[in-house]
């Protein structure tokens, strides 16, 4: 017996990115726009997406649920009369705690994809892992909540890098709190310079307009040349 | 918490690569800005590596320091702190030159001596 050494070089997610690779053509070839939307646990991402896919004038939406388990966001959304398809996390996948590029092509079949504009794919709700994983999306979109207080860029460098647009929600609840909001926008620009923001309540509906604005607009952003 | 789902892949990374030899070690470079922390990476590498061949692997880590730089004033320098700015030229031209690795560097496969003997 002896041992060799073989030269790999290779990114150890690569085998998930191949598959997104694979997922964004199938985007592609029905002329999807696909979101990635993640955030902590309770931050508004499905409040946020009840409000905002309510009105949204023209663009044909469906939804991918990510949950580790139960489909309490999915009865939500399905009240809007979308296209909603629950993928759990627990069953058969170990209960992992974000979705990759697997678990969502496994769900595909069950998305009627000739019918939509827009699919928003909800992740797990956690700061850290759905970072590491794309899934073939156009755009992510990161959601911090004002209650989290305003260090978190600063402890999850990694999500705050790793989305094209935050989303700072519930910011009718500035009053009440002692966060200061300046402070989380100057630590979120250390992080990530030049992200585009937004401030936003799901529960009041402020903001919610330009945010409605972004999303009819990507089909147009992300068909554009890079 | 994300080095349950990275040990999963850096294991299927190197079992690929191994073409159905047995791996005794797993070289990896990790760049720090992907706030993995080495021990929980091993702990759980060992864990998924149970009934593959990467079971018993040593996993060596490489840490690859966080180097940003300026594009202005073409500056470069190594950061601890998250702070994508440049002291002298704010944040327009900064880049990230590395520390957002996270490669499986090489394998090491132990295989059975080249057959010498008469068959």
């Amino acid at each position: 017996m002896h041992r060799t050494k073989v030269r790999v070089v290779e990114d150890a997610l690569d085998a998930n990115n191949t598959i997104a690779q694979a997922n964004r053509a199938d985007f592609d070839r029905h002329d999807v726009s696909v979101v990635n939307l993640m955030s902590a646990p309770g931050a508004g991402k499905t409040t946020l997406l009840e409000r905002a896919l309510d009105e949204l004038d023209g663009v044909r939406v469906g939804v991918l649920e990510g949950d580790v388990a139960g489909s309490f966001d999915a009865d939500r959304l399905s009240l809007l009369h979308l296209p909603v398809v629950q993928l759990n996390t627990d069953a058969g996948f170990g209960g992992e705690c974000h979705l990759d590029a697997n678990m969502v092509r496994t769900a595909l079949p069950a998305l009627p994809l000739a019918e939509l504009d827009l699919l928003v794919i909800e992740n797990v709700g956690n700061l850290v892992c759905p970072a590491e994983f794309r899934v073939g999306e156009d755009a992510r979109i990161m959601v911090c909540s004002v209650t989290e207080g305003e260090d978190k860029p600063l402890k999850y460098p990694l999500m705050f890098r790793a989305c094209e647009l935050v989303l700072i929600n519930k910011i009718d609840l500035v009053p009440h709190l002692d966060v200061d909001v300046d402070r989380l926008l100057a630590n979120l620009d250390a992080v990530h310079p030049g992200v585009p923001h937004m401030l936003v309540s799901a529960r009041t509906g402020e903001g919610v307009d330009a945010f409605r604005g972004w999303l009819t607009e990507l089909p147009a952003r992300a068909a554009a040349p890079a | 918490m994300h080095e349950l789902a990275l040990s999963s892949a850096i294991v299927n990374t190197a079992v690929k690569h191994a073409r159905g030899r047995k791996v005794s070690v797993v070289s990896l470079r990790v760049g720090r800005l992907r706030q993995v922390v080495p021990d929980t990476l091993e702990f759980y590498f060992a864990f998924v590596a149970r009934d593959s061949l990467c079971e018993g692997a040593r996993l060596e880590q490489e840490t690859v320091p966080a180097r940003l730089h300026c594009g202005a004033c073409g500056r470069e320098w190594e950061i601890d702190l998250p702070a994508f700015v440049c002291a002298t030229c704010g944040p327009a031209d900064v880049t990230v030159i590395s520390g957002e690795e996270f490669e499986v560097e090489s394998i090491e496969i132990e295989e059975e001596a080249a057959c010498t003997a008469p068959r």
